[in-house]
């Protein structure tokens, strides 16, 4: 027993997360009685007594399972432990349940987790549009429908398309550069334990006195800063979630820059790493933002801080500022890795090299450089100073170029290649394009003042965000998970059932934020539980359509899970592609590569004889000398 | 080469997309009633962007689905594409002609912001009070009378609205005026219309502010000058105190440059 908890693991870590807990409990308690002030306050801002515990027991949890264990015995000196890769790998499926530094365990941990939010997330969007199928309040409470909507908002956004992201690139990159891990791999581990316990303190504020946070997403102050005891739990959620994601961005850079195999020259860069290349940029500069302004929010709740205190001299639209600093570049954040993807399956089932590839790479980096131009588009009538907008609104359009350039490329890719459409992740590559169209135009149209001005804060936002976030975002997130299912669990997918969940979730994404584009230009505001008696017909519709949408999710968790149990055995290389990872077993084994491959190509040479993207020793094949570059060789 | 493209044909079937689209898309009035001089011009700008938005997409689908129509592989083939790896004059043609539509949409845009946001000298000013979850209005220009949950406007007249948010983030909206800003705790933020529709509408907050939310509203009265002096004149009580501190208040801490620009 004893020896149970001094190893680290789940005994300890819960012992780790009691322990923690009671010393920031105690701190509190002994710092207020020594202080003279009553122990316990529970003013709807305050409780510091439950604030400080769900800052420390996470800590404590972390400890407890080991993620500080080789760390901390470099920082006190202490003789470190020679690691013998116990911690590498998964041999049954309890080695999924612990501190393992194996990056295909923790892409796998990664995805795993953040579906589960997904359908967290799922289910209270569904109570959402039961609320919202008739006028006048039938299911929920107003209060209790701006916690759903909150909730609902954040778990999608901060565990579930951001971190799926990063699952699915930690699990294919360093396969792809030929690396065989990421550069930082205990740093990894980490980063994947703080997203479960972010989902847990978003979801745990249920439980607090006045319910979950309710300010939205966006936790507009001076609303989050006086709301209830729930809103303090968004604010740590979010570091938590930040700090994973920071972490893993640098790990991304670091193995990006220096872990690729040799030839692998950034021009010879599959486009899902350039995308994690751009996507990295943008995490480690822009999310520190969002972590500060949540720990302004929270020092004015529970300390007194007067950063959005108006009466005191605050700044109430500094918060946006802020908050919009990073919260654009999320949602490039959102969807830049989405890119790569897409690049990496039209491509292999179109069998055709890229169209344009350096500017498809080149527009993924004006992305980034323009993504930190717009964010003021957000706050045209949040009355900041009126000069500031005509400068947004030219940068926030001209993002639509390189945009641009990705869909007409992509769609240049199919031209004159042999288009494979057996594979559900073409489908939603496919499907993807048209989708993330729409949502290109309405962002164009949300992009000038004048429109913006009428449509903003209705439920032509709501249609939009959606539009890219859903029909962008997760159309590549499911093209993701399924073209990469074979590599990941080494077994095949049920494709009819795929072709049932795709064509499901294609009807079901158009018919429910089809017409919130048009109930909002007529006037329905968003984040109401009630609306007028003329948008009533079309919320009925809605309400249906997003119905058959999350029940055809269940189609699409089915087939994973059926499919990873019983599925037939899945080859190597099921889809032909050329990059590094197919050219491993499925799943990989345990150390990726037995000898670094060589990279002597581009990642996409379909079509020209003899031409290979990468020598695996396996192949058995001599490293030619001098090997020509194919890439760039523009027809 | 790898054979030649119907490049007239496609162009041809994307404007035949287009003008069908179009003539659809524009044929509706998605924004409702218009009941102010910005409305029209709004809604004229949604119109051509909805004609250039119809152009693209109708692009992307032809392409799209004449590729799919022609390129998709038979049973069996197991072969690869051309091995074609770009087009400069092609790829500088998607860079050039999407910035040239954004830039012209961005000028456009800001031509329609600049007339709706010019301030007149005649204008009636009215100040909006907002707190948690009612509005209230007074009349600078007659000694400060004050109403709740009710304001009337002269049609005909560009009015300027003054806003101030008593404890959170509001935001005032029209739908029919096609006007909306948030009223922000601690300053004063401006917005200028002119209705030229006489009638009776909701005003309508537009920003989370709590679980009364969804009803925070007010009746908006547009009508015959004439009409409104008799109506404002009937208005007895005065602006409470509270309130008129922070149009005071407000206008000491507000920046200069925040009321500069029209809005």
């Amino acid at each position: 027993m004893v020896a149970a908890i001094k190893r680290p693991g789940w005994y300890r870590a819960i012992l780790g997360a009691i322990a923690f807990g009671a010393f920031g409990f105690g701190l509190v308690i002994a710092l207020r009685a020594i202080s003279g002030l009553p122990l316990y306050q529970t003013e709807q801002t305050g409780y510091p007594h439950i604030v400080v515990p769900a800052i420390t027991a996470p800590l404590g949890f972390l400890a407890g399972l080991g993620c500080f264990d080789y760390w901390l015995r470099w920082a006190v000196g202490a003789p470190t432990i020679p690691d013998d890769h116990s911690q590498h790998g998964a041999k049954t499926w309890k080695d999924y349940f612990r501190f393992n530094t194996d990056h295909k365990v923790i892409g796998i941990q990664y995805v795993c987790t953040t579906f589960f939010f997904f359908f967290v997330g799922g289910l209270m969007a569904m109570l959402i549009r039961a609320e919202l199928a008739q006028p006048g309040t039938q299911i929920v409470d107003a209060a209790t429908y701006n916690s759903l909507f909150s909730t609902h908002a954040v778990l999608m956004i901060f565990v579930f398309v951001i971190p799926v992201f990063a699952g699915l690139a930690n699990y294919v990159l360093p396969l792809m550069i030929g690396a065989p891990d990421m550069a930082f791999p205990r740093l990894n581990a980490l980063s994947f334990w703080m997203l479960p316990l972010a989902g847990l303190l978003f979801i745990g504020s249920f439980l607090c006195p006045g319910g979950a946070f309710d300010a939205g997403w966006t936790g507009y102050a001076p609303l989050s800063t006086g709301a209830p005891l729930g809103q303090s739990f968004f604010n740590l959620g979010v570091q938590f979630a930040g700090a994973s994601s920071i972490a893993t961005a640098l790990n991304f850079l670091v193995t990006i820059i220096t872990m690729r195999a040799p030839g692998m020259t950034f021009w010879r860069m599959p486009l899902l790493v350039w995308a994690n290349l751009s996507t990295s940029l943008l995490v480690v500069a822009a999310t520190p933002f969002i972590a500060g302004v949540q720990f302004m929010v929270l020092f004015d709740r529970a300390l007194h801080t007067n950063f959005f205190d108006f009466a005191a001299g605050g700044d109430v639209i500094s918060y946006q500022h802020i908050f919009w600093f990073y919260s654009h570049p999320a949602v490039y954040i959102m969807i830049l890795p989405g890119f790569g993807i897409i690049s990496e399956v039209i491509s292999t089932h179109a069998r055709k090299p890229i169209f344009g590839y350096r500017l498809m790479a080149l527009a993924l980096i004006g992305i980034v450089v323009l993504s930190y131009s717009v964010w003021a588009h957000h706050m045209f009538v949040a009355g900041m100073f009126s000069w500031l907008r005509v400068p947004m609104m030219i940068t926030t359009l001209l993002i639509a170029v390189p945009t641009g350039i990705k869909i007409f490329s992509w769609l240049g890719t199919l031209y004159f290649g042999k288009i494979h459409t057996y594979s559900t992740a073409m489908l939603f590559a496919l499907a993807f394009i048209v989708t993330f169209t729409i949502g290109g135009i309405s962002g164009v149209m949300l992009g000038m003042v004048p429109l913006d001005i009428h449509v903003s804060d209705t439920y032509f936002i709501v249609a939009h965000i959606h539009f890219v976030l859903f029909g962008g975002s997760v159309f590549t997130i499911f093209a993701g998970v399924y073209h990469w299912f074979p590599k990941m669990t080494g077994r095949m997918y049920d494709e009819r059932l795929g072709r049932v969940h795709f064509w499901g979730t294609l009807v079901g994404t158009w018919g429910t934020f089809i017409p919130m584009h048009w109930v909002g230009m007529d006037g329905m505001p968003r984040r109401v539980a009630d609306y007028a008696e003329q948008f009533g017909d079309w919320n009925l519709l809605i309400s249906v359509f997003a119905f058959m949408l999350g029940a055809v999710q269940l189609v699409f968790l089915y087939n994973m899970v059926t499919s990873w149990r019983y599925g037939p055995r899945s080859e190597a290389n099921p889809w032909r592609a050329n990059s590094i990872e197919w050219q491993v077993s499925s799943p990989p084994p345990i150390f990726n590569f037995d000898e670094i491959p060589r990279v002597v190509g581009g990642p996409y040479e379909f079509g020209i004889p003899g031409a290979k993207h990468a020598i695996m020793t396996s192949d058995g094949a001599e490293v030619p000398a001098g090997e020509p570059s194919v890439v760039g060789t523009s027809s | 080469m790898y054979g030649r493209l119907p490049i007239v044909k496609m162009l041809l079937a994307t404007i035949a997309l287009t003008v069908v689209i179009s003539a659809v898309m524009v044929s509706i009035n998605w924004n409702g009633q218009e009941a102010s001089t910005a409305a029209p011009q709004i809604d004229d700008l949604l119109n051509v962007m909805i004609v250039l938005s119809s152009f693209v997409f109708s692009l992307v689908m032809v392409m799209l689905f004449y590729a799919l129509y022609k390129f998709r592989a038979k049973p069996g083939d197991e072969s690869d594409g051309e091995p074609i790896h770009g087009n400069t004059r092609l790829e500088i043609a998607w860079t050039l002609i999407p910035t040239i539509i954004v830039l012209f949409g961005a000028g456009y845009s800001w031509k329609v912001l600049a007339d709706i946001e010019e301030k007149k000298a005649d204008h009636v000013t009215v100040d909006v009070f907002s707190q948690q979850y009612a509005w209230s209005f007074a009349y600078p220009g007659k000694g400060y009378v004050w109403k709740e949950g009710e304001f009337h406007v002269p049609v005909n007249r560009q009015i300027q609205f003054k806003m101030h948010a008593q404890d959170v983030i509001h935001s005032f909206w029209v739908p029919e005026w096609r006007i909306k800003k948030d009223n922000v705790p601690g300053i004063t933020t401006t917005a200028l219309v002119t209705p030229d529709k006489q009638g009776t509408y909701q005003l309508i907050c537009t920003e989370l502010c709590g679980f009364g939310h969804a009803t925070m509203r007010a009746k908006v009265v547009v009508e015959s000058e004439a009409k409104w002096e008799k109506w404002v004149d009937g208005l007895k009580q005065k602006t409470p105190a509270p309130l008129m501190e922070s149009v005071k208040q407000d206008s000491q801490v507000n920046p200069a440059g925040l009321d500069a620009g029209g809005a």
